[in-house]
């Protein structure tokens, strides 16, 4: 028995032996012979490495840690759906405090004023950066918000209207999400080409359109980095009586732009990570859902309202809890029945911090920063830029040399020159998709335009 | 509470009343109060082909959201617009303003298992 006794498992010798005696078997070994095939027991110890002392086990993960390349330490032009914006020292100090960390979304009013006016202003701000009426409690991320604004779509057309298109420029990753939600049972997908300038082919949405579509879903700026013309495709979108559906990879394009919500959008959803969340590898990012008033009650996740108590005094509570799993189980508008609370609150401290004017300045200052970088890159021989037309702060470039070996050789230099397209369409080989933010100062850009030009140059590069 | 005699009643608690091939629709005395105060009616669309036991209407109140079922099988000729708004009167007038659709009847034969105003009576005061 001594040898099965584990300090991480909280039963002691004898507490094994008690319950082996009640299932009448001599030993665990036994007990597992009678319920696990023979053929699938290994009959040897797992190969693993032995134990190591504290001293040994830091050693270790410190030099493991140090094979990483920290997107801080470099020049990140990385983008793509994930963006590097300054997150102001004071979001970190005041999302460590331990009211706020270790809280798990605590919902119940009378003991949870401060978390719910947070996720109140939260949920305001995200109406005012969308322009639009109300706005959930966050969902997990960009890509789920966006499967769930399609399957919403879908329960105000009340099931009559199977399809959703979505157009072929949202983030591969966004559209693969929303096939993975299981929509095509119910939703037709057809993923929409983008049209040759890199935007949504006008003619080609109307021809698509009829009346089985409950939604058409766009990115704006899509995921080439261009804006699309969304009071246009709004009136095709509504003259078929369909939904408008807008995604935004970083909500600060929308105090550039005009707001989806003035373009005509019905859903807006976005990723709320550019808003003081650093770039983490697999998140934890945040989903953000924004919608009309008049399609509250098919809006998934959880609301917080202002209210009054019995002696008339301000409040916040839960509201319009009987559309939510909590309450409504399998007729939920959502099995997602929880929100990134703390993402939530750390990107209302960051958009409270900034203030609309700071936002703006961070939206113009990476505007200006990728036109000067586009301008530049543009000009390298054998790059051409793939796109014209308006744009935020990403754009795609043809290079000379495949983009994927462009990436990997400027790395060794301490530079992210962006995402190789390959990455998402493999056949589209000699593409790059390049990002940047205030952070990206001009010796940054320079050094990357100059690095980009070494490692194409056929004389002494890498072609 | 009240049971108007002048309509029939279904298991689901819904009321009916006949007039030629259509029915009006609506919930009982019973059902409104066991919802209570009722904020939000989400009505079927006119044109809807329905069908017995189909969920083609929702009565949100402060306390839950209830399906309700299409008592019979047809089309739906009517909505009551009325309520938007003014979601009270299925509380106030369950039997009147508070009616939600009107249905016109594919089968008339379906109409007749339902159950007169003794017969709802008796089983109200089993289910209590």
């Amino acid at each position: 028995m001594a040898d099965r006794f584990h300090k991480y498992i909280p039963a002691t010798a004898a507490e094994i032996e008690h319950m082996l005696d009640a299932v009448g078997y001599p030993t665990v070994d036994a007990l597992l012979a009678d319920v696990v095939p023979a053929s699938q027991i290994l009959g040897r110890p797992l190969d693993l490495p032995g134990p190591l002392s504290e001293v040994e086990i830091l050693a270790a993960a410190a030099e493991l840690a140090g094979r990483n390349q920290a997107a801080g330490l470099q020049a990140c032009f990385l983008g793509a759906g994930a963006y590097r914006h300054q997150v102001p020292a004071a979001i970190h100090h005041m999302v460590s405090r331990g009211e706020f960390l270790t809280a798990y979304t605590p919902y119940q009013p009378e003991v949870s004023q401060g978390t719910l006016q947070g996720i109140f202003e939260f949920q305001t701000m995200v109406c005012e950066l969308f322009g639009m009426e109300v706005a959930n409690a966050s969902v997990y991320d960009g890509a789920s918000a966006l499967a769930e604004a399609v399957f919403m779509a879908h329960r105000v057309a009340r099931g009559k209207r199977p399809k959703a298109i979505i157009a072929g420029a949202v983030h591969p990753e966004y559209q693969e999400v929303c096939c993975t939600y299981g929509l095509a049972e119910i939703v037709k997908l057809q993923a929409q080409a983008p049209g040759a300038d890199g935007r949504i082919d006008l003619a080609e949405l109307e021809a698509s359109l009829d009346e089985q579509v409950c939604c058409v879903a766009v990115q704006s700026p899509n995921f080439v980095g261009l804006i699309e013309d969304l009071p246009a495709i709004a009136d095709i979108v509504h003259a078929a009586g369909a939904l408008l559906v807008v995604a935004v990879t970083d909500p600060h394009a929308c105090s550039l732009f005009e707001s989806p919500g003035a373009c005509g959008a019905d859903i807006v959803v976005g990723e709320g990570q550019a808003l003081g969340l650093p770039i983490n590898m697999g998140g934890p990012y945040l989903g953000l859902f924004a919608t009309r008033k008049k399609l509250v009650r098919q809006m998934p996740g959880r609301l917080v309202g202002r209210t009054h108590d019995t002696d008339g005094k301000p409040g916040f509570v839960l509201t319009l809890s009987t559309r939510e799993q909590h309450i409504r189980r399998e007729k939920a508008t959502s099995n997602i029945c929880t929100n990134q609370g703390l993402c939530a609150l750390q990107s209302a401290m960051y958009m409270s911090l900034l203030g609309p004017d700071g936002l703006a300045a961070v939206a113009e200052r990476s505007h200006a920063h990728a036109l000067y970088l586009r301008r530049a890159v543009a000009a390298l021989p054998g790059f051409e830029l793939c796109f014209g037309g308006h744009f935020f702060h990403e754009f795609l470039v043809r290079t000379p040399v495949p983009a994927s070996q462009l990436v990997d050789q400027l790395v060794g230099h301490g530079v992210f020159a962006g995402v190789p397209l390959s990455r998402y369409f493999p056949d589209r080989t000699h593409e790059l998709l390049i990002c940047a933010t205030e952070l990206n100062d001009r010796a940054q850009m320079d050094d990357l335009v100059r690095l980009l030009g070494v490692h194409t140059d056929s004389d002494g590069g890498a072609a | 509470m009240q049971f108007p005699a002048d309509v029939i009643y279904t298991k689901e608690h819904e009321w009916l009343r006949v007039d030629g091939d259509t029915v009006t629709v609506g919930v009982t005395d019973f059902a409104q109060d066991a919802l209570g105060d009722v904020v939000y009616v989400d009505l079927p669309g006119v044109g809807d082909a329905v069908a017995a036991g189909d969920t083609i209407a929702e009565i949100e109140s402060v306390k839950a959201v209830s399906d309700v079922f299409s008592p019979v099988t047809g089309e739906i000729v009517a909505v009551n617009e009325d309520l938007d708004g003014s979601e009270e009167s299925v509380n106030e007038a369950p039997y009147g303003a508070g009616w939600l659709f009107r249905i016109k009847l594919s089968d008339a034969s379906e109409l007749e298992g339902m159950m007169d105003v003794a017969a709802y009576q008796a089983f109200v005061a089993e289910q209590d």
